[in-house]
């Protein structure tokens, strides 16, 4: 890590390990916003990583965001700090100035006409309490605020708010930018895929500290090699998503919107890695991880509200695949080894 | 914390150019060889393509020049195995004494036996095996039995080694014996030796053909062989640890996740002739071979700087062979037809040969459970 990301990992993960407690994930559950925890994040910097030193933020990379990113989803932070991170880096791509307050996406149909943005995101993460929204309308982004705006909420499994924001010509900031047609889907799976690859391994650390604690048959039971097997597989798989998350983080730095196969792959493989990892951290924690009481599963609901969210890892294999095959057989390998 | 370090590893620029040449020369030695021959990759043999490759200095590529090595980085390495691995070259004559035996030899070897050898395997003239396992000694290596008894001038060895790969072609083995059969000396009591498989006698190659008729690995008896005491590797006593680090090159590599790659490309170029469905599961396993490709370059990086990464090797290995084995499972998915034997298209056969070939990758260099609970053990469970 360089010395900016060493800054950053202290300061998120001292904050949110910190403050997030079950009793405050529980009450962001029931609707009450984590405000003053949000005051912080913002003052700390956090959804500002991206942003140009010039204009407040870190000047940091994505490489770097990916330590935030990960962090917000290995501590269950119920925030909408990945969806105002992604928001600000796409205003500064505009050249649109990054507003204070949660910035959340909308990710919808809109159209713009004479400045004004009309259109229905159907699950905005945070609509309710955020200020103000991003959109992309055909390769413009556009900052709206949405104090105008209808909400009907809604939620996830994991009950973060995920809201139906609709707009009636609201008065909007819209510039160009230089991005892909899909920058919102493709973006936000790449902050969606960073955050469950730290909740994958919270899974396996959680999982690992649980089996040395629990006793039966007079040992813990991790002592157990039907159980280490598990949790072997569990921390490989953990492990897999931390290296592809980092690579896509590492190849959007390098290369912008050409990284959109590393993103697609790593959506991809937490997805797949979701599905053994919760599986197995519930079968090992037994009775009690099924349990509210437990704070396993604020980790387990949001990967399964997480894959599907921004294309589900299925959705992104069919585009890669598609791909691959049209490229032909013979193109795979030079096409691997040329990233 | 995860015990696992994978840092991002990025090939440096100037491996591509050996990556067009390595390219250039496969594309011209392989052009008449049939896929599924190909798709044996490292358990293909092929002593003249050996010399080929020791002419192009591509074999002991990182070792020191005074031993017939190139003095080339692990990247080169990488790049060359990668190539090789993907294309489905015979590299399997030399490929343990270029892996593994070479590099021991290096670390734990006398002046004499690196002069000696080494230059012959850079050169492709010479093959290696390992006799690790025995018919009561698979996992649990340290139950190894083989007895080298001290004798005037070296030592006489009895026993059996058994799915010793390669064994028939092999000018030596590195052989782990007992020099000290006291119980509490379970794991100090093994030794490493070398030995000179053409000029010794009592030694008996016996082929065993596997489940697919093929007769790659064999069974080899030791009945009062001698071995001269120049031909102790390391220290006496000292086998199990030297073991336990050659095992972390013999799991560390991209052969780890390549084995089925073969078959992900026939099947690719079969849906390519059909059109429709498969996508889904072809970027699927896209995804996989990506996220394998970079955690065995993180392997490579950290072997290139120095480190021991052999908890992250176990960790790429047991993915790996996952992905391979469910290569002819998706294979059967997704299209459905025969796997053959001598006939049928290049999918139909490389189908055939991998279907009943997988179940080896999560066998050789370490069971699957061998490898979770080395990782069980790095994460503090054991």
């Amino acid at each position: 890590m360089n010395e900016l990301q060493t800054i950053l990992s202290d300061s998120v993960n001292g904050l949110l390990s910190e403050r997030v407690t079950k009793a405050l994930v529980q009450k962001a559950e029931e609707g009450e916003f984590p405000a003053a925890l949000w005051s912080e994040v913002e003052a700390n910097g956090l959804t500002r990583v991206l942003v140009p030193e010039e204009q407040g933020g870190a000047g940091g990379t994505w490489a770097d965001a990916a330590i935030v990113l990960k962090a917000a989803g290995e501590h269950v932070a119920p925030l909408p700090l990945a969806e105002a991170l992604l928001a600000n880096w796409l205003l500064v791509q505009a050249g649109i100035e990054v507003p204070d307050g949660i910035t959340t996406l909308l990710d919808g149909d809109f159209t713009l006409e004479g400045g004004k943005l009309s259109g229905e995101a159907a699950r905005a993460p945070y609509g309710r309490d955020a200020a103000h929204g991003v959109a992309i309308v055909k390769g413009e982004v556009v900052l709206v605020a949405l104090e105008a705006a209808k909400i009907d909420p809604g939620i996830n499994v994991a009950r973060e708010p995920r809201d139906c924001v609709t707009l009636k010509a609201a008065p909007a900031t819209a510039k160009k930018a230089s991005l892909p047609g899909n920058a919102m889907k493709l973006y936000g799976a790449l902050i969606r895929a960073c955050q469950m690859a730290g909740a994958l391994g919270y899974l396996s650390t959680q999982s690992v500290a649980y089996a040395n604690e629990r006793t039966q048959f007079g040992k813990p039971i991790g002592k157990f090699q039907a159980i280490q097997q598990q949790l072997a597989v569990l921390s490989t798989q953990a492990a897999a998503c931390g290296v592809i998350t980092d690579h896509a983080c590492a190849q959007v730095d390098k290369r912008g919107a050409g990284a959109a196969f590393e993103i697609a792959a790593a959506k991809i493989r937490v997805d797949d890695a979701s599905s053994i990892a919760t599986s197995i951290a519930h079968q090992v924690h037994g009775a009690i991880g099924f349990t509210y009481e437990h704070g396993l599963h604020f980790a387990t609901r949001r990967l399964w509200s997480w894959r599907a969210e921004f294309g589900a890892g299925r959705d992104w294999a069919e585009t890669l695949g598609h791909e691959t095959i049209a490229a032909g057989a013979d193109a795979l390998w030079p096409h691997v080894t040329a990233r | 914390m995860q015990p696992f370090r994978f840092d991002l590893c990025e090939l440096p620029g100037e491996t591509e150019g050996l990556r067009e040449e390595i390219r250039a020369f496969l594309a011209e030695e392989l052009k008449h060889v049939p896929k599924v021959t190909r798709a044996q990759t490292w358990s293909g043999s092929d002593t003249e393509f050996s010399r080929k490759m020791g002419a192009k200095g591509w074999i002991g590529m990182t070792w020191p020049k005074k031993y017939g090595g190139h003095e080339r980085s692990f990247f080169e390495r990488y790049v060359m195995l990668e190539e090789m691995l993907a294309a489905g070259a015979p590299v399997g004559a030399h490929w343990i004494g270029d892996r593994q035996s070479g590099p021991l030899l290096l670390r734990f070897g006398t002046e004499e036996q690196r002069q000696k050898i080494l230059p012959r395997v850079a050169k492709g003239e010479c093959y290696f095996c390992i006799g690790m396992s025995e018919p009561d000694s698979g996992s649990d290596l340290a139950a190894t039995r083989t007895r080298a008894d001290k004798v005037d001038g070296g030592y006489r060895v009895n026993g059996t080694k058994l799915w010793t790969s390669g064994a028939h072609t092999a000018h030596y083995m590195i052989a782990l014996f007992r020099t000290d059969s006291a119980p509490e000396a379970k794991h100090s009591g093994l030794t490493q030796f070398l030995v000179d498989l053409k000029n010794t006698d009592g030694i008996t190659i016996r082929p065993i053909k596997d489940l697919a008729g093929n007769a790659h690995f064999n069974e080899v008896v030791f009945e009062d062989a001698f071995v001269p005491d120049g031909m102790l590797v390391g220290t006496e006593g000292g086998g199990w640890g030297q073991v336990t680090a050659e095992l972390a090159f013999e799991r560390s590599g991209p052969e780890r996740y390549l084995s089925s790659f073969m078959l992900m490309v026939e099947m690719i170029r079969e849906l390519e002739k059909r059109g429709g469905d498969g996508a889904v599961e072809i970027g699927r396993l896209v995804a996989h071979l990506v996220t394998l490709r970079q955690m065995s370059l993180s392997v490579a990086g950290m072997l290139e700087k120095g480190e021991n990464p052999a908890l992250e090797a176990s960790v790429v290995k047991d993915l790996g062979a996952i992905f391979e084995q469910d290569m002819p499972v998706r294979a059967h998915e997704l299209l459905g037809m025969a796997p053959t034997v001598g006939e049928g298209s290049d999918y139909e056969q490389v189908l055939g040969y991998l279907t009943q070939t997988v179940p080896s990758f999560s066998l050789r260099g370490g069971t699957r459970e061998i490898l979770r609970g080395i990782i069980a053990r790095g994460l503090g469970l054991r």
